[in-house]
């Protein structure tokens, strides 16, 4: 690295998958699900109602284009085109700025049924710990939505604060989950109503003697504590699964399920696709019930 | 489903909740609508596409203030929209 360059330790690594044992011209239905969230981008692909690849990356500042980007990524690496995909929904904060989607979903309804594939039928609550909002979701055996809450408007207890937090200490965002359990004695939260508070907050600690890890431990708690108070209002009933980016960080996922005295039910899945994921099952189930639509060629 | 429109800030928390499952099928054709003094309320296809009561967008971070009136300090003694929804699908937090 060199002087003026800066690392950005908050950069979380963009992953693609395909399942090479299918094939997608053998199926009858293909699907897609584009989820355009704030921070993050995903698009899904479903074959006959089965996950068949995925595409995970960034959302830059023009959400059309994120999900062009999105698609575009997971299409090449299924070698297909859009004219291959009979029914595209789209979700998240940008769902209806996707050019190419026939019908936009909320990611509430999305992410439960996502979570609903992921973790099986069993799921009751998710807590979708998104990169700029976190919603407590309770849904039954199909996977709809009986009750929902979303946090409030501030970023903490959100992926963006655990960017700000990743930079502010230069540790790399994927280390800070493990690296806030190498502390002594578990610190108390810091403040969880403000992203801006706690990081003055935790810059006011390093000052006065605490270690980088301490400090990741602290806001780890204070995480996991503001997310935990939403749960509570909703009530967490069994089972409980986690979706969205801050499900990869152990540091917070521990501590909730210290707090809540519930285990949080594992996926072989990347967490981060599930509102993508229950956006194209919706798609399959709308082709099932309607049919296939024609592309829309504003796309891609 | 439970839909869960407000906020919660240093003050308190503001949600007015309507059961959609309640709400599907509505008796009393769609009072709330007419029943809100600030026509708060809309009638939307929501994501399983059943036709439903929701807060429009721009009353949904303001519900403290909008439904202060209609609240035992405004004269009421029931609030219109709780009143005239006889299925009972609209309840408030507050």
């Amino acid at each position: 690295m060199t002087l003026g360059e800066k690392k950005e330790y908050w950069r979380w690594e963009e992953n693609a998958w395909v399942d090479e044992s299918k094939d997608w011209r053998s199926a009858k239905i293909v699907t897609a699900g584009i989820d355009v969230g704030s921070v993050s981008s995903q698009a899904v692909i479903v074959c006959d109602g089965e996950l068949y690849g995925f595409n995970n990356m960034r959302t830059g500042n023009n959400s059309p284009d994120s999900a062009n980007n999105a698609i575009k990524g997971v299409m090449e690496k299924c070698g297909m085109s859009l004219d291959n995909i009979h029914f595209v929904v789209g979700t998240g904060y940008g769902r209806v700025n996707v050019p190419f989607a026939h019908k936009a979903i909320t990611e509430i309804a999305c992410h439960a049924r996502g979570a609903n594939y992921m973790g099986g039928s069993a799921v009751r609550t998710i807590l979708d710990m998104g990169g700029q909002d976190c919603k407590a979701i309770h849904c039954d055996e199909k996977g709809k939505v009986t009750n929902f809450l979303m946090n409030d408007k501030c970023a903490a207890g959100t992926g963006r604060g655990m960017e700000v937090i990743a930079d502010l200490m230069q540790i790399p965002i994927a280390d800070l989950g493990p690296r806030s359990f190498d502390v002594d004695v578990e610190p108390a939260a810091v403040s969880s109503v403000c992203v801006v508070f706690a990081k003055s907050e935790a810059l006011g600690l390093l000052k006065s003697g605490w270690t980088k890890n301490k400090v990741v431990a602290a806001y780890c708690q204070a995480m996991a504590e503001r997310v935990v108070s939403l749960l509570e209002r909703i009530g967490v009933e069994k089972e409980f699964f986690i979706t969205g980016g801050i499900a990869k960080n152990p540091g917070v996922v521990k501590r909730i399920e210290r707090l809540l005295k519930i285990e949080v039910v594992k996926t072989k899945y990347d967490s981060q696709i599930a509102g993508a994921l229950g956006a194209a099952l919706f798609a399959n189930t709308l082709v099932a019930k309607q049919g296939a639509a024609a592309p829309i060629k504003a796309a891609a | 489903m439970i839909a869960n429109y407000g906020y919660k800030d240093g003050s308190g928390e503001y949600y007015i909740s309507i059961d959609t499952d309640k709400c599907i099928q509505c008796p009393v054709d769609r009072a709330c609508t007419k029943a809100c003094p600030k026509s708060m309320f809309e009638i939307m296809t929501d994501d399983y596409d059943d036709v439903v009561a929701a807060i429009k967008q721009t009353n949904r971070k303001t519900l403290a203030y909008d439904c202060t009136g209609c609240k035992p300090t405004g004269g009421y003694a029931t609030l219109p929209c709780t009143a005239a929804c006889t299925p009972g699908a609209i309840k408030h937090s507050w």
